[in-house]
C-alpha cells in the first residue's frame, strides 16, 4: 500500500526562544515521511515535544516558537520557509490542517459555532454560499453524533467532548490531504472516541483526507487506527515501525515501558503493579552528549553517554539504541 | 459495614438556559461518597458528569437537590465556611487550559493554594514542599516555576494542577479526566502516588473518566451517568465484568483493547 510521499520531515529542529531568555528544545532532528494512505500514530512522555513538532509540521512558527533547521516538505513546497499569507490562503485548512491539542480552547467563546464555521471556510473558499457551508457542516456533525442544536451554541454552552468534535468537523471541512490531530479524542468517552475514529477513517476511505498524523497518549486506540506508529522521547523520535512491531513488540527501552503500562479494562488488571521508570527526561535548555533516555534506563552504560546515538535498523524498524 | 458517608448527594438536577435552549445537564442524581473510598463516574459526553463535579466543588448551584458533607447542607457555606469546604473537598479540572488564570505562573498558582490554611508555613517551609511536589509530577522546579500555562504542554498543565492536589492533600478529590494528557509511564506514577493520599490522609477520590481501564484499575466503585441520569451502580468487579444497564453494556463493549479487533 506504498501510495504517493505527501509529506516530507528532514531532520527537523524547532525551539522555544523564551521571555526569559531561555532556549527550549523541543523538536530535536526529527525525520519521516508520510505516504498517500498511511496513518501515523505518535506517542511518547508528556512534554517530549510531539505538540511542537505538529505546529512545526504545519509550517506556522507562533512566537515564541522558532524553526532552528532541517526541511518540512508538502509536495514540492518547502513550508519551513514559506511566506506566511500564502500559507495561510494555500495550504493551511485545505492542504494541511492541523487540529491542536488545546482544541476545546480553540473556538472563539463569544461566537456562535455556526457562525465560526462560516467565517472560516469563507476565508479560503469566498466563493461558497452560507447555506452550502452550513449544510455540509451539518452533514458532518450529523455522521459524529452531535446534536444540530450545537451549531446554535456558543463554545462555553459545551461539553468537553462537543467541543472536541467539533473542532474536528471544522479541521476537515476544507478536505485537507494531511490532517494532524493532536489527542482528538481525549475528551471523549469509548463510544465517541469510536465513532471520533470511524469518521476519520471514512473521510480517509473515501479520500477525503489522504493521510493522518495522529498524536495520542491513548495507545490501544493507535492499535485500532495507525498504520505506522512513533514514540517520541525528549524531542527525538526513538523507535518508527509498523503498528503491530510497535505495540506488540517494542525493542527501544522506553517504548518497552510505555507499551507495558497501558491499562485495559480486562479481569486480572486490578490488583497488576504497572511499570514505573524513574526520574525525569533531560533539562530541554540543555545540550546533551549521549542517549537521552540513558539516565532512566536499565539497559545504560558508559558507552551511551559517549556520543549522540543514530538510528538505526533493528528487527526491521528504526531504534534510537544501541543496546538492543 | 460502618463505613461514614463523606458526601451525600440528593435528587440533584441542574438545568441550563429556558424555552429551545433549555438543556438538562443533570437529573435527579443520588449517591453517596464513604470515607477512604475511590469511585469513578463514567459516562457519555455530554451526560452531566462535569456539571455534577461543579456543584459537588461549590462552583455551581443546583437548580434542585442537596449535597451535604458529613451531614452539613453546603448551600449555605459562605465566607470561611466557603474556604473550608475548598480545604476539604478539591478538584482537577476537565480542562487544564482553562483551569487558571493565564497570567499566573506556576509558582504563584502553587503558592495560592496555601491561602486555603489556616496556619501559613513559613516561606521556606513552602518552597520546599513546591519543589517536592513538583518532583511528585516529574517536573523541575528550575524549569517551570516561572512559566505560564501557556508556556506548558497539555499534560505538564494538567500535572500542575495534580501537584496542587499534593500541596492541599482534601479529604475529598474530585479529578474530572485529570490524566487524559499525560503518557501511560507517568499515568502510573501519578495514580500511585493519588492513591498513597487515600492511604496517609484517608482521603476519598472521585475520577471522572472515559478511561474504563483506569476506572477499573483505580476504583472500589463506579458509577455510570447518560443523558444527564445515573443509571447503574456497584462495584468495580460487577460493572466490568456484568454490567447490568443496556448503555453500561454498550459503554464496556466499545472499549478498544489490544487483543480484539475494534468494531468500528
Ligand atoms: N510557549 C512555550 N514557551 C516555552 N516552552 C514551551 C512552550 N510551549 C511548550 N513548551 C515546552 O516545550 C516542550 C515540549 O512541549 P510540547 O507541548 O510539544 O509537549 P507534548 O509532547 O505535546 O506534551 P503533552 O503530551 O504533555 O501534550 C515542553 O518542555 C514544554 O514545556
Ligand atoms: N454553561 C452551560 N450552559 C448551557 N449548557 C451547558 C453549560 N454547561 C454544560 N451544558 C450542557 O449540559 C450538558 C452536560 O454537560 P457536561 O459538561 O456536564 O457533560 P460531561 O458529561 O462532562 O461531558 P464530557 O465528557 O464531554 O466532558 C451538555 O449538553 C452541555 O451542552
Ligand atoms: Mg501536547
Ligand atoms: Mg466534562
Amino acid at each position: 500500500m506504498s501510495g504517493k510521499k505527501l509529506l516530507e520531515v528532514k531532520d527537523l529542529y524547532t525551539y522555544y526562544q523564551t521571555r526569559l531568555g531561555e532556549k527550549i528544545k523541543a523538536v530535536n532532528g526529527v525525520s519521516f515521511e508520510l505516504k498517500e494512505g498511511e496513518i501515523l500514530g505518535i506517542a511518547g512522555e508528556s512534554g517530549c515535544g510531539k505538540s511542537t513538532l505538529g505546529i512545526s509540521i504545519s509550517g506556522l512558527f507562533p512566537p515564541p516558537l522558532k524553526y532552528g533547521k532541517g526541511s518540512v516538505k508538502l509536495g514540492d513546497v518547502e513550508l519551513t520557509n514559506i511566506n506566511h499569507s500564502k500559507l495561510r490562503k494555500e495550504i493551511l485548512g485545505k492542504k494541511i490542517s492541523f487540529i491542536p491539542q488545546s482544541a476545546m480552547n480553540a473556538l472563539n467563546p463569544t461566537l456562535k459555532v455556526k457562525r465560526f464555521i462560516v467565517d472560516l471556510v469563507k476565508e479560503h473558499e469566498p466563493n461558497l454560499s452560507e447555506d452550502e457551508i452550513i449544510k455540509r457542516a451539518a452533514e458532518r456533525f450529523e455522521s459524529l453524533s452531535l446534536p444540530k442544536r450545537v451549531l446554535d451554541a456558543y463554545a462555553l454552552e459545551l461539553s468537553g467532548g462537543m467541543k472536541q468534535r467539533t473542532i474536528v468537523v471544522i479541521s476537515t471541512m476544507m478536505n485537507p490531504e494531511v490532517v494532524i490531530a493532536d489527542e482528538p479524542t481525549s475528551a471523549l468517552d469509548v463510544s465517541s472516541q469510536k465513532i471520533v475514529i470511524k469518521l476519520i477513517r471514512q473521510l480517509f476511505e473515501e479520500k477525503i483526507i489522504k493521510s493522518v498524523i495522529f498524536i495520542t497518549h491513548d495507545l490501544p486506540i493507535l492499535r485500532h487506527i495507525a498504520t505506522k506508529i512513533a514514540v517520541m522521547y525528549a524531542g527525538e523520535f526513538v523507535e518508527v515501525g509498523t503498528m503491530e512491531q510497535v505495540i506488540f513488540d517494542p525493542v527501544h527501552p522506553y517504548s518497552n515501558a510505555l507499551m507495558n503500562s497501558i491499562i485495559v479494562p480486562e479481569k486480572g488488571i486490578k490488583g497488576k503493579k504497572l511499570p514505573s521508570i524513574p526520574g525525569a527526561p533531560p533539562d530541554p535548555r540543555l545540550e546533551i552528549q549521549g542517549c537521552r533516555f540513558a539516565d532512566r534506563c536499565p539497559l545504560a552504560d558508559d558507552e551511551c553517554r559517549k556520543a549522540p546515538i543514530e538510528m538505526r535498523e533493528a528487527k526491521g524498524r528504526l531504534v534510537r539504541c544501541i543496546k538492543v | 459495614m460502618d463505613k461514614k458517608i463523606l458526601l451525600k448527594v440528593r435528587n440533584l438536577t441542574r438545568v441550563f438556559g429556558s424555552k429551545k435552549k433549555r438543556v438538562v445537564a443533570v437529573k435527579n442524581v443520588s449517591f453517596d461518597i464513604y470515607e477512604n473510598e475511590i469511585i469513578s463516574i463514567v459516562g457519555e459526553s455530554g451526560s452531566g458528569k462535569t456539571t455534577t463535579a461543579r456543584m459537588m466543588l461549590n462552583l455551581l448551584k443546583p437548580t434542585e437537590g442537596t449535597i451535604e458533607i458529613e451531614g452539613e447542607d453546603i448551600s449555605n457555606f459562605r465566607g470561611k465556611k466557603k474556604r473550608e469546604y475548598w480545604r476539604k473537598v478539591q478538584g482537577i479540572f476537565q480542562d487544564p487550559f482553562a483551569s487558571f488564570n493565564q497570567f499566573f505562573t506556576v509558582r504563584k498558582v502553587l503558592d495560592d493554594s496555601f491561602k486555603l490554611f489556616d496556619v501559613q508555613p513559613s516561606k521556606e517551609e513552602k518552597d520546599k514542599r513546591i519543589r517536592k511536589v513538583l518532583e511528585y509530577v516529574n517536573m523541575r522546579y528550575e524549569e517551570v516555576a516561572e512559566k505560564y500555562p501557556f508556556e506548558l504542554s497539555g499534560g505538564q498543565r494538567q500535572r500542575i494542577m495534580i501537584a496542587r492536589i499534593f500541596l492541599i492533600e482534601p479529604k475529598l478529590l474530585i479529578a474530572d479526566e485529570p490524566t487524559s494528557m499525560i503518557d501511560a509511564v507517568l499515568r502510573s506514577s501519578i495514580l500511585e502516588l493519588l492513591l498513597s493520599l487515600r492511604e496517609r490522609e484517608k482521603s476519598s477520590i472521585v475520577f471522572i473518566t472515559h478511561d474504563l481501564g483506569l476506572a477499573y484499575y483505580v476504583s472500589d466503585r463506579i458509577l455510570i451517568m447518560h443523558n444527564g441520569e445515573l443509571v447503574e451502580q456497584g462495584s468495580a468487579d460487577d460493572i466490568i465484568t456484568n454490567p447490568q444497564h443496556p448503555y453500561t453494556k454498550k459503554l464496556i463493549q466499545d472499549v478498544p483493547t489490544l487483543h480484539q479487533e475494534w468494531a468500528l
